[in-house]
Order: C-alpha cells, then structure tokens, then sequence
C-alpha cells in the first residue's frame, strides 16, 4: 500500500481508533479520555496538513475497496474533499477542547466522546467519499453517531428533538438511496467525475433525471435543512452546546451542503445540470430557504433557537452558489461552507457560555451581559456581524463572491435576495448586540455557575475556542487573497470545475 | 377404477376430514387424532397410485414405514404437551389467537408481574 | 475421499451423536458436549467450503446405497451458506446458553438443541423430497420441545399452537410428496426438474401448491404468523434466538429449493404466481412492523420483527428472472437477519434477566448500566432498518437493485417503508434506553451480568453488520449456484 493510498485511511483512523478505545473507557479515566481525545484531533490535524500540501502540489490520494460486484467503497482526498476535510478537523479539534471543558462533571462522558469521534469519522468519510455508495455509507452513519448526542441530556425534550431529527433523517436517507440505486441502475456506480459523471453519458431520459436529482436533494437537503426539510434542527438545539457546534458547524448540515455541491457538480455536472433545468428551481429554494430562515430567527426569544433558524438560512447560500451556474457563484457558495462553519461555531460556543456561566438561555435574559463576559461577547458580536455580512468578516468575502456570482449567472434577483438576508440577519442580531454591550446588567443572574477570577470571565477552556474561532473570521477575511486562505483553495477547485472558464 | 385408485381417493378423503379436523375442531385430543387421520391419508395416497401395474413398488412402503414412525413420535409430543396443558390449567383445548378469553389473561399476567 | 471422513456425513452424525450423549449425561456435561460437537460441525463447514467453491456442487451417497433406496447428499453454495450460518450462530448461542442457564438448565435443552441441528444440516443437504420430508419433522418436533422447555403454561400453549402448526404444513408437504411419486415415481429434486414441465397434469399442480403452502405454514409468512409470536416471544432467550435466527429460515429455503428446482417449470408457465409470495411478504412487513411498533413486552417487539423481516425474503419471487442479483438478495438478507435476530433476542434477554421486567418500558436508562447489550441491540437493528454498512443494507441494496432491473417499482417503495418502518421499532427502545432512569439513587443498580452474556450479542450483533463489508465471497458463492 502507497503512502497515497493510506493517508486518507489514515485521517478517517485518527478519530476512528480513539473513538473505539474511549468507548472502552470507564467513566473515571479522565486524563486518559482527553489525552486520546486530543492526540486524536492533532493527529488528524497534521495528517490532513500532509494532504493539503500534496494535493496542492497535484499528488492524487484515493483508494478502493470491492465489497461485492459493482458495489465499491471509494475514497479520494481531491481539492473539494480537503476543503471539508481541513474545515472539519480544525472545526474538531476546538469543539473537542470545548466539549471537555463543557461536560467537566457530567455523567457518560465515554459515551459521549466515543459518539463524538464517530461523528467526526462519519465526517471524514463524508467528505473523502469517491462514489455516491460510499457518500451514503457514511451519511447514514453519520445520522447514527448524532442520535446519542442529540439525546445525551436524557430529558423529554431531548428525547422529543432525538425523535424528530430520526424522523427527518432517515425519511431523507430513505429518498437519497432510492435514488442512488436508481442511477446506479441507469449509468452504473455514480463516481464523482470532474465535470459530471453524467453529462458524458448519452442518450439518458432528462424526465428519469429530473426525478432521480428530486430524489438527491430531497434526501441531502434534510441535512442541510433546506426548506420545508429543516424542521428538526430548531428541534435538536436542545443538545448540549458542543453537540451543538456539530450539528451546525463542523458535521451535519454541512454533509447535506457538501452532498449538494457533489450531486451538483461531479454527478450531474454543472453545464448539463444547467441544460436539464435544474438549477433554478434549485436556486429558487435555496432563496426561500434564506429568507424564511432568517424571518423566523426574528421572533424567536431562545437564543439556540434563534442561531439554528439562522443556520438554517445561511446554509442555503451554499446552496445558491452551487445554483448560480458561472465560477463566480461557485466559489461564493464553496468559500460560505468554511466561512459559515467558523462563524456560527463562533456564535454557538459562545451561547454555550452564557448557560453554563451565567444560566442565560433567553435573548431577555442577556442585559448588560457584555459587562460580564467582555470576551465572550466580544467573539459573539463579531460572529454575528459576520453573519450580516459586515466589512472585514468573513461573512463579507462569501456576500461579495454569491452577488458577483448572482449578476454572471443573470440572476439579479438573487442580489436581493442577499441583500434582504442581511438586513433580517442584522433586525435579529443587532438587538442582541444592544442589549449586550448597552444595557445595564441585572442584580442577579438566572443561574451563575462559574465566579470569575481576576480577568477570566468563565473556564478558560470554555473561552478560548470562541476566541480563537472569532480571530479566524476576521483573519480569513483579512488575508483572503494570500495563498494559504480558504478563498485561495476555492478558486482552485473551481478552476478545476471549470477548465474552459477563468473566474 | 383400479383398486390403487380407490385406495388414493379414499386417502385424498381422509387427509382433508383431517385436515378439517385440526383446524375446526377445539378438544386438543380431537385434533391430535385428526392429525393422525391426515397422516394415514397421505400414506394411502402414496402406496396407492404407486400400485398402478399391479406390482407392488417397495420403495413408497419404505417412505410409509418412515412416516409411522414420525407420526408416532408427533403424536407421542403432541400427547405430552397435551397432558401437561391440562395438568397446569385444567383445561382441555387451547384458545386461538387473539381470543377475547386469553388476551384477558395475558393482561391480568402482566398486571401480577407488575405487582411483584 | 473416504467415506468415513467425509464432511457431508457427519455433518449430520455428529450432532445426532453429541446430542445423545447429552442426553444419556442428563444434563452435567451438556454444555461441553454442545460446545465441542458445534465446534466440529463447524470445522466440516470449513472443509467443505474448499471443495464447494472449486466443484461447484458436491455429492454423497449414504453407506454406498444407490438411489432410489440410498439417501443422496447434495452441497452448493446455497447450502453451504446456510450450513456456515447455522453453525456459526449455533456456536455462539451455546455460548450464551450455557451462561443464561448457569442456574437451572431447562430439561433436554441441549439434547434438543443437538437433534434440532441435526434436522437443519440434514434439510440443507438433502436432495429428495421425501428426506426432505422427514428433516422437515425433526426439525419442527424439537423446535416445538425447545419452545415448551420453559415448561410455563403460556409456553405449553404457545408449543402446542406451534406443534399444530408445524404438522398441518408438514401434513400438507407429504400429500404432496405422494402426489408427486404417484405422478413420476421418483421424490429426486434434481430429475423432477427435468421431468416436470408446464403441461404438467393438475395432481402436480395442486402438489406444488399443497407443498409451498405448508411451507409458507412453517415459514410463518403472513396470513400463516398466527403461531411465531407466541412461540418466539415466550420461550427462553437462546431458544428465541435459535428459532427465530435459523428455525424458520430452513422452511425457507426448502420452498426456495422447491421454486428453482423441481417447480421452476410451473412458476415459469404462470409468472403471475410469483407475485402471491412477494404480496403476502409485502403485507408481512407491514403488518409485522405495525405490531412491533405497538408491541408491550419487549420479545414480542423482537419476535413481530421477525414476521415483518421474514417478508423480505419473499419479495424476491417475481425479481428471480433478472439473474443472480435477487438470489443474493434474499440469501443475504436471511443471512444477515439471522446474525442480527440472534443478536437482538440474546441481548433482550440480557435486559430482561438483569432489569427484572420484560416490558419494552423495563429498558428504561439500560443505556447507563448495560452499554454492551444496548450496542449489540442498536447494531441488530441498523441491520434490520437496513442502514449501511450492514448487511441487510447490501441485501436492500441488491434487492431494490434488482426490483429497478425487473420493472416492478412497487418493491423498491415497500423496501424502503419496510426499513423507515423497522427504525420506528428499534429506536423506541433505544429511545428509552437513553432516557434518564426515573427511579431514585436509592435504588441499588443491578448486578452486572456475566461478561460472555453481554459480549456473545455483540459478537452476534457486529457479526450481521461486517458481513456488509465482506460479502463478495459469499455473493459469489451465491452466484455459482445452478438450481
């Protein structure tokens, strides 16, 4: 086996031996716990930094394995897949210092953290599947890793978002097999192709095409809670606030985008999606999805659930890059999927602090809160005005690509549609922001847990994963034209999508 | 009509009395009879067309010889269980699935599990 | 090869002779005997596995007799799979038994156990319908005295209804065989396949109906289930499990025998008939899904899963044109469901023995105190919804794969409701294995189980997921059959 061969293998192991092990584990072994936990994430930190450089050097990573006939597992570490790779496994190693720094006294740490890293694993295949059998593989298993987590409080509430999150991800897993089996019936194992698998296959029905990519959709769009599929993930913030971060940040929903970016551009392939109509109606629900994402977050008083409604509406940009046919739009959309896992990971680690420190779980709640917790909130308002899409953020490169994207394609309507997300996302953070920084703090808090010593507002593991992830997003904006910026790699990736076109 | 045949026809008779038998009837002992009644018809249907020429073909009486002894030992099981039914409940048939009767008493069961 | 060492032989003598022996020790040495002799049946497996897959098909004659009055042994890849799964999961289930029954073994359950294996192996290499015939009978006789073992009432009714059951389709299996002679004067699998063409007189029609219908009987495909629940649910754990895992799966097979051999002729005149069986098994998974669903005792939830997942295996009839895909289908789906319904039912057990209540509520917070037998449970059950990378997803797979290449798309839909169905159940108990226990702190957690009962479902359990992963040989195996 070449070293080419293994390396996938081996980031998809880094979180997959340490997960099995910390099963194992009896609730008491601490140290051990986190030292696998964390020799686990820099393990796969640094095995995926040896995949970036060789891949950007033009190396080719992959590796197949036949488990019946013309049934095969593929993987294959190209530029798209490390995209997602490198977001999920730094995205991992911060949520994995803020998870032990979270769950400090909780009971069923192993079990949670041994689901954790399947999670992660699920992930990693994920994003380095090669064909669409093996993509499924681990987007079921993926679904499997997260009930426990999702559950892991053991409340009736819990237990009722576990139940719906089952509900909506196994009917979406039902839809994508049967349209995985379908295409595999009609054009044999659907490999992701560069340029699309189909596009090079003739004399298709277009009507059984249509049909089979209203099947795809539906079952990733459950993931990435596309509209009228996005029910339970308001539903499933009531997991733990790491869980959180995972759902709508490092894992899930970004499984369902990515999915849509490999249906979009490796199955079907963007020019002959383009030529069987597909992309508008695509991009018409991934603006009803911005849209009502975001005027639903503005009447909501919970703040997890006021975040989810927002992810909700940012995932779709993703979405509507992909749809804006052009390199413009596809970089806008791919470069989102980073931005938007640094930004909301920022927003949901910092909601995780008010309610472990302060008891604080309503925006009511949040007077004067900038007063006792300046750092947190300080990582929060520049989550949230990334979100809006503020100067210098993040959130501002992805804007800036999807409206250039948007008037390429000749679709302008989608500027609005842009530009209307971000006055409803600023109608809904801004207020926050107010109150934080403006008001004046009330006698008591709901439930003060952690005291502050000297200048540490909260645990110093709950605090610095906010702050390093709220440095990322203004530095990925900032230096976003060198070499090593996520913007950079994007516009790899779509010069490889589009070889005749230079964006 | 050749006698072979009578011989099946009487057997196909006697397999479906029963075969009614087993099904219709309620007393167990009833029904492990009829039971036997099915087997003896099938037994006669096989020695009795094999007789078509009017020489005797001895591998069927090898298969009904085997077939005693199965049905024998079917009987004897059948018989066992029979006698321990009614030792435990006094009773002599079994309800049929579903009967309002034992599901009434699978309930006042659990509510005597729950109870301990 | 001598005939004393044959594998083929003593496949069948071998547990006829540990299973007396168990009986003559009355029970002390039971467990030993039944480990060592399963042991050894599976290493005859392993032998003949070499000789199946380079001969494709061998042949035994019993004591040099010829037919018609010898008795001819027959293997295929087809029976050899079933020969590996029934040992293998037989192995690991007297593992489990003889842990479970550390206290009090119930009468004659090894010695039934040995005579119940010695009718399976006996069926998957028979070749004549009328030893066919007679396996058929061993197998449904100890069955029934492993059922009544519990020795309860509910279990004497539950055995007496099974034993009934089991006679009037074996009943109807003889008529049929007598039929046949009477109409060719031969019960050889292998000539009655040539000698039976669609022109056949009606006797032979109405034998092939009386045969696979008291098949269907054994095999419990709905609207003939009446007696599985009672009799799968009610009896101890490892009995459960031998029954529902591998018991009803050899009247399955013998009916799939019967279809491609002998029968293929009639099927063929009248395509229409395949329909009847994927029907009733269409039905069986819905209606067997609805009652797990609704079920209140934790065995009956596993054993109504049986009812449904059983119609599976016949969905594939009418797709069983379209080649090897269908037949791989459905013999993986029967392997895999075997591997996670033994699992499923030695971990229910573990729940019940140490939580104390055999209601589905009793797994209330078990996800805290027994983490092994909830993993196996959860992992039986992603085989049974059919989720990846199991091998009841590859089963699905194929199955839907070969449901498009046959054009009958109501498969595909009834496949996978089939399985969204199968994650209602098995997630109502995982649910609330994961809720927090209502009960105080005071009350003491129970005792620990023994290790081998926890380890021996998972082993079941990760068993029916990896063969998912690993099932080109045995695919292969599969395609090499000719019926």
């Amino acid at each position: 086996m070449t070293s080419n061969q293994w390396l996938p293998l081996a980031v998809i192991a880094s979180s997959l031996l340490p997960g099995l092990i910390i099963f194992a584990l009896p609730e008491k072994r601490v140290a051990l716990r986190t030292a696998l936990n964390l020799a686990g994430a820099l393990a796969k930190a640094g095995l995926v930094g040896l995949l970036i450089a060789g891949v950007a050097a033009g190396e080719e990573y992959g590796l197949r394995h036949a488990i019946a006939p013309g049934i095969e597992i593929v993987f294959k570490a190209d530029a798209l897949a490390l995209l997602f790779v490198t977001l999920s496994a730094v995205l991992w190693l911060f949520t994995t210092l803020y998870a032990i720094g979270y769950l400090e006294h909780a009971p069923h740490r192993s079990r949670f953290f041994g689901f954790f890293s399947l999670c992660v694993t699920a992930t990693m295949g994920i994003a380095m599947a090669g064909n669409l059998f093996t993509f499924f593989v681990f987007y079921e298993l993926l679904t499997l890793a997260t009930f426990p987590l999702v559950v892991h409080r053991g409340t009736p509430q819990a237990m009722r978002g576990g139940s719906i999150y089952l509900a909506y991800t196994l009917a979406g897993g039902a839809a994508l097999l049967a349209g995985i089996v379908w295409l595999d019936h009609l054009a044999g194992p659907g490999e992701f192709t560069q340029g699309g698998l189909l596009a090079a296959i003739p004399g298709l029905d277009p009507l059984t095409l249509q049909l089979i990519f209203a099947l795809l959709i539906a079952g990733v769009g459950v993931k990435a809670a596309i509209v009228p599929l996005h029910g339970w993930l308001p539903q499933a913030m009531v997991a733990p606030a790491p869980v959180s971060a995972l759902l709508h940040a490092v894992a899930v929903v970004k499984a369902g985008a990515f999915g849509i970016v490999r249906i979009v551009y490796e199955i079907y392939g963007i020019e002959f999606a383009q030529s069987l109509g597909l992309l508008l109606p695509l991009a018409v629900i991934a603006a009803v999805t911005i849209l009502w994402g975001s005027s639903r977050a503005l009447f909501q008083n919970d703040l997890k659930k006021r975040l989810a409604f927002s992810t909700v509406s940012q995932v779709s940009y993703i979405v509507l890059g992909v749809a804006l046919f052009g390199p413009l739009g596809t970089i806008g959309g791919l470069v989102h999927l980073v931005h938007q896992g640094i930004m909301k990971i920022t927003l949901f680690f910092c909601a995780g602090n008010y309610a472990e420190t302060l008891g604080i779980h309503k925006v009511s709640e949040m007077d004067g809160v900038g007063r006792r917790m300046p750092l947190t909130t300080l990582a929060f308002s520049i989550g949230a005005l990334g979100m809006m899409g503020a100067p210098l953020t993040a959130g501002a490169v992805s804007k800036a690509w999807l409206s250039d994207g948007a008037s390429a394609a000749g679709m302008d309507w989608a500027i609005w549609v842009l530009w209307g997300s971000s006055l409803l996302n600023a109608a809904y953070f801004l207020p926050i922001l107010h109150r934080a920084w403006l008001k004046l703090p009330p006698p008591d808090w709901p439930h003060e847990e952690i005291h502050p010593v000297g200048r540490r507002e909260t645990a110093w593991l709950l605090l610095l994963p906010p702050l390093f992830t709220a440095v990322l997003t203004v530095a990925v904006a900032l230096f976003a034209d060198s070499s090593f910026s996520p913007l950079a790699w994007v516009r790899l990736i779509a010069e490889r999508e589009y070889p005749n076109i230079s964006p | 009509m050749s006698a072979g045949l009578i011989y099946a026809a009487t057997g196909c008779l006697l397999f479906v009395l029963g075969l009614g038998g087993v099904l219709l009837l309620k007393a167990l002992l009833r029904r492990i009879l009829a039971f036997n009644l099915m087997g003896s018809g099938a037994f006669l249907v096989l020695v009795g067309l094999a007789q078509r020429d009017g020489t005797p073909d001895p591998v069927p009486q090898a298969m009904v010889l085997t077939g005693i002894v199965v049905a024998v030992a079917a009987t004897a099981l059948a018989l066992t269980l029979a006698r321990r039914w009614h030792a435990l409940t006094g009773r002599e048939d079994i309800a049929r699935v579903g009967d309002a009767g034992s599901r009434a008493r699978r309930m006042a069961n659990d509510r005597r599990k729950v109870g301990r | 090869m001598t005939p004393l060492l044959d594998p083929l032989a003593w496949l069948i003598l071998l547990p006829l002779l540990w299973a007396t022996l168990a009986f003559l020790a009355a029970d002390r040495h039971g467990p030993m005997l039944a480990l060592a002799g399963i042991g050894g049946q599976l290493l005859c497996v392993i032998a003949l596995a070499g000789d199946v897959a380079s001969h494709g098909s061998i042949g035994h004659l019993a004591g040099g007799w010829a037919e018609p009055l010898g008795i001819r042994l027959v293997a295929d890849g087809l029976s050899l799979v079933m020969l590996l799964l029934t040992q293998g999961v037989a192995l690991t289930l007297a593992l489990y038994a003889r842990s479970y029954f550390s206290q009090a073994t119930p009468p004659a359950f090894w010695p039934l156990t040995g005579f119940l294996l010695a009718g399976m192996n006996a069926l998957f290499l028979s070749g004549d319908l009328f030893n066919l015939y007679v396996t058929l009978e061993l197998v449904g006789l100890a069955a029934v005295g492993l059922v009544a073992a519990g020795g309860g009432a509910a279990q004497i009714a539950a055995a007496l209804r099974y034993l009934l059951a089991t006679l009037v389709g074996s009943g109807a299996y003889l008529f049929g065989v007598a039929l046949i002679y009477g109409s060719y004067g031969t019960v050889s699998a292998s000539l009655l396949g040539s000698l039976i063409t669609s022109e056949a007189p009606l006797a032979v029609w109405l034998a092939g109906g009386l045969m696979l219908t008291g098949l269907l009987l054994k095999t419990a495909l709905l609207p003939f289930h009446f007696w599985l629940p009672p009799a799968h649910g009610g009896a101890p754990a490892p009995v459960s499990a031998l029954l529902s895992a591998l018991v009803v799966k050899a009247s399955f097979y013998l009916f799939l025998r019967l279809w491609l051999g002998p029968f293929a002729a009639l099927s063929e005149a009248l395509p229409a008939l395949a329909q009847v069986p994927a029907a009733l098994g269409a039905t069986a998974i819905l209606w067997g899904s609805w009652r797990a669903i609704r079920a209140d005792r934790l065995k009956m939830l596993v054993a109504y899963s049986t009812v449904a997942q059983l119609g599976y295996l016949f969905l594939i009839f009418p797709l069983l044109g379209t080649g090897a895909l269908a037949l791989q289908a459905g013999i993986l789906q029967a392997t895999a469901h075997g591997l996670a319904k033994a699992a499923m039912f030695v971990a229910a057990g573990t729940l019940i023995k140490v939580g104390g209540s055999d209601r589905v509520l009793g797994v209330a917070g078990a996800a805290a105190h027994l983490p092994v037998s909830l993993f196996a449970f959860a992992l039986a059950g992603v085989t049974l919804m059919g989720l990846p990378p199991s091998g009841g997803f590859l089963a699905k797979w194929l199955l839907i794969d070969a449901a498009l290449a046959a054009g009958q798309p109501w498969i595909v839909v009834v496949a996978l409701s089939g399985g969204l169905l199968a994650g209602i159940y098995v997630f109502r108990v995982l649910r609330l294995a994961f809720r927090r226990p209502t009960t105080h702190d005071d009350v003491p957690l129970p005792q620990r189980p023994a290790a081998l009962l926890e380890w021996t479902a998972f082993a079941l359990a990760a068993g029916s997921v990896l063969i998912g992963l690993g099932a080109a040989p045995l695919l292969a195996l599969i395609a090499g059959v000719q019926p």
